[in-house]
């Protein structure tokens, strides 16, 4: 196996909470707690979740656009936690973020030309053509006409602004790109034509993406492999067609069910289970198994020992107690791929047989 | 008689840059007990339309004509006086944000009594009371504490749950859904989805759903209409549009979407170019500059406004298309694309 492009290893973003005039702490929201996963070069990663599951903070930490709290980002061999500002500086060519909102991600005031443009001016980078030319070709691969290149962000529309979005991100031909809901605030018909683009790029470009997204089909139809969040953990981990087709947490088939089928016929015949109640507050995340509040198959256990990600099949990461879908016990060897041991709990390989 | 119908109904907006079409001769019509479902993408005239109906355009800048007749009354001519009290009793409308659509510096319960008393002669006990028993009804836990709760200490399914109690307070006959599930997580969306379909069959109400999300729309509607740039272009029950859509929009928009019943198919098929500017909207038929079927009209497409007519048993189709070739290009071209090799 290569090594990794990038590596997360026991990422930890806790946000303080301070109260009264000294700013005393009084407590923190573990935002993200505890999530490792290898991105290998070229393929796509979706981390999926409820608002509040720690994707976004998961992906900005990626781009330490904040500072990590515990944990190892590894990129290229180069361990980046806490590399300071001057030493990002260089690798922020290599790791671009692609925003949700296409409207507030722009600047109003600049052109087109300044925005796409922005980065080659502040890495310094001599094109030789010059910059307007190099610009003018991004918007041509994004499939905006370059002659647009003098023109504001608000004379375009929200799938024009995205593909803007997407012209700056790729400006330096970076090597990874994190995309924080990229289709989210467009229309259906829009979304589409973006996902197409950002697949034909990551082709043409040989680009490496980790797709942050609540969109259950979205993810599926563009990643390679799934991290599926719950509260600051990754519940799964597997390559699409397990994650889909067998997926092991309970957290996962529930979210998987609850997604709305356009087939009219099939309403009524379809068996959908019924989560109780909203994700608990991050701020004091229920002990052990953080599902068990809400999880139908929960047992004693579940409040008492946190269930530790572990490789239950060859690539098929799952933090659970009683999984579904999974095989017998003993078929699979826990030391396959995966970053996780399995010294985290006591009766990880009991739990297995139960269902 | 029908309990709501629509007649030709344009709504348009004078504007510095222009007359503004948001809706533009739109006809339907829904019985007690059924859903109709809207859907379309952003200004589509979707929403517009339903605050039509409600009246919510009165005093506006907007000029409205056509006929919007309910229970045997037309609405676009009454008074805005007798509008306002149908509006809450005979019917209601769920907004998408809740958070945005309720008073942030009242408690929830004071907003439902406050629209209950309107309607009703009854004590503040009586309509406290009556306020506890709808957020228990839609599934809030605790209803007797946290009806004095803000809007702001509710979660986003929570505060979605006291709209719809909000809605439904004064038992109307005429429930208006506007995206009421798009800013929730997927969870609290089937939450709120099959609380939406009991609540309709408890109350035999009339349900109006807008959306943009197919999926939603399959769920919850008998019938379905697919607005483009203020009209309607399809019109059917649920199993036409889904089963046998005849419309390229239709198709463009069922391409679009990745779909998880389904064998992951390798490309989406998206609809090319953007949705148009109801200031500038393209000659002939709305959709033609975006349709990949255009150049088989016979140059019509440009020239002339297709009609809204009927396919078969009630399916209304807005296009220059002859029926059988649709129906091949369906068979033929579209749906084996949908569906993964």
């Amino acid at each position: 196996m290569t090594d990794p492009l990038l590596s997360v290893q026991n990422l930890q973003k806790h946000f303080p909470i301070t109260k009264g005039l000294l700013k005393r702490q009084v407590g923190a929201v573990k935002a993200v707690d505890g999530v490792s996963f290898d991105v290998v070069k070229g393929e796509t990663i979706g981390l999926v979740g409820e608002s509040g599951c720690g994707k976004t903070t998961t992906g900005r930490l990626i781009t330490r656009l904040i500072e990590p709290t515990g944990g190892k980002i590894v990129f290229e061999g180069h361990d980046i936690t806490h590399a300071s500002q001057g030493r990002m500086r260089p690798l922020r060519r290599d790791v671009q973020m692609i925003f949700q909102d296409p409207y507030s991600s722009l600047n109003p005031r600049h052109t087109v030309g300044a925005i796409v443009g922005a980065p080659f001016r502040i890495q310094g980078i001599k094109t030789e053509q010059g910059t307007k030319k190099a610009v003018q070709e991004i918007l041509e691969l994004v499939g905006l006409n370059p002659e647009h290149y003098n023109r504001y962000p608000h004379e375009f529309s929200g799938g024009q602004r995205q593909r803007i979005g997407i012209a700056r991100t790729l400006a330096l031909k970076p090597k990874l790109i994190i995309a924080d809901e990229p289709v989210s605030a467009l229309d259906v018909s829009i979304q589409a034509q973006v996902v197409n683009l950002l697949e034909d790029l990551q082709n043409e470009l040989d680009l490496t993406y980790v797709v942050i997204a609540h969109d259950l089909s979205v993810v599926r139809h563009i990643s390679d492999r799934v991290a599926v969040m719950y509260l600051g953990k990754i519940v799964e981990l597997a390559d699409r067609k397990s994650l889909y087709e067998s997926p092991m947490h309970p957290y996962t088939n529930a979210l998987l069910s609850a997604v709305p089928i356009p087939d009219p016929k099939r309403r009524k015949e379809r068996e959908r289970i019924r989560l109780q109640g909203d994700v608990p507050s991050p701020l004091n995340p229920p002990p052990a198994c953080r599902f068990h509040t809400r999880c139908w198959k929960a047992q004693e256990i579940c409040s008492q020992v946190e269930p530790p990600l572990l490789a239950l099949a060859t690539g098929h990461q799952v933090a659970c107690h009683f999984p579904e879908n999974a095989p017998a016990p003993g078929a699979v060897s826990t030391t396959g791929e995966g970053l996780v041991t399995a010294d985290g709990g006591p009766a990880a390989g009991d739990g297995t047989a139960a269902e | 008689m029908t309990f709501l119908e629509l007649k030709d109904l344009r709504i348009h907006f004078p504007t510095d840059d222009g007359l503004v079409k948001s809706v533009d001769g739109l006809s339907y019509s829904l019985e007690r007990g059924k859903t109709l479902g809207i859907v379309g993408e952003s200004g589509s005239g979707k929403s517009v339309t339903s605050l039509g109906i409600l009246g919510l355009h009165k005093g506006g800048p907007a000029k409205i004509s056509g006929e919007i007749w309910l229970d045997g009354e037309e609405l676009v001519s009454a008074s805005a006086e007798h509008v306002r009290t149908l509006r809450g009793k005979k019917m209601a409308m769920i907004f998408q944000d809740p958070l945005s659509a309720m008073h942030p510096f009242y408690t929830v319960g004071a907003q439902i009594i406050e629209a209950y008393r309107i309607h009703h002669n009854v004590s503040k006990k009586v309509a406290r009371k009556h306020a506890i028993d709808m957020l228990d009804r839609v599934g809030i836990p605790q209803p007797d504490r946290r009806v004095d709760s803000y809007p702001h200490e509710f979660s986003g399914g929570m505060r979605q749950r006291a709209m719809i109690a909000m809605a439904l307070s004064c038992d109307p006959e005429l429930l208006i859904a506007d995206e009421p599930t798009t800013a929730l997580d997927v969870t609290v969306q089937a939450q709120i989805l099959d609380l939406m379909r009991d609540l309709q069959r408890d109350f035999n109400a009339a349900l109006i759903i807008i959306t943009h999300d197919l999926g939603v729309v399959a769920e919850l509607s008998d019938d379905i209409l697919v607005m483009y740039a203020g009209k309607a272009i399809e019109y059917g029950t649920a199993e036409d549009i889904f089963e046998r859509p005849e419309h390229p929009y239709t198709w463009g928009l069922l391409g679009s979407m990745p779909r998880l019943d389904r064998e992951r198919t390798e490309r989406l098929v998206p609809i090319k170019g953007t949705p148009p500017s109801l200031i500038n909207v393209p000659q002939g038929c709305a959709f033609h500059p975006r349709c990949a079927y255009e150049d088989r009209t016979g140059g019509k497409s440009t020239t002339e406004v297709p009609a809204l007519l009927e396919s078969e048993g009630g399916h209304l189709v807005r296009c220059h298309l002859p029926r059988d070739v649709r129906r091949a290009v369906w068979e033929n071209e579209i749906k084996p694309n949908l569906e993964a090799s």
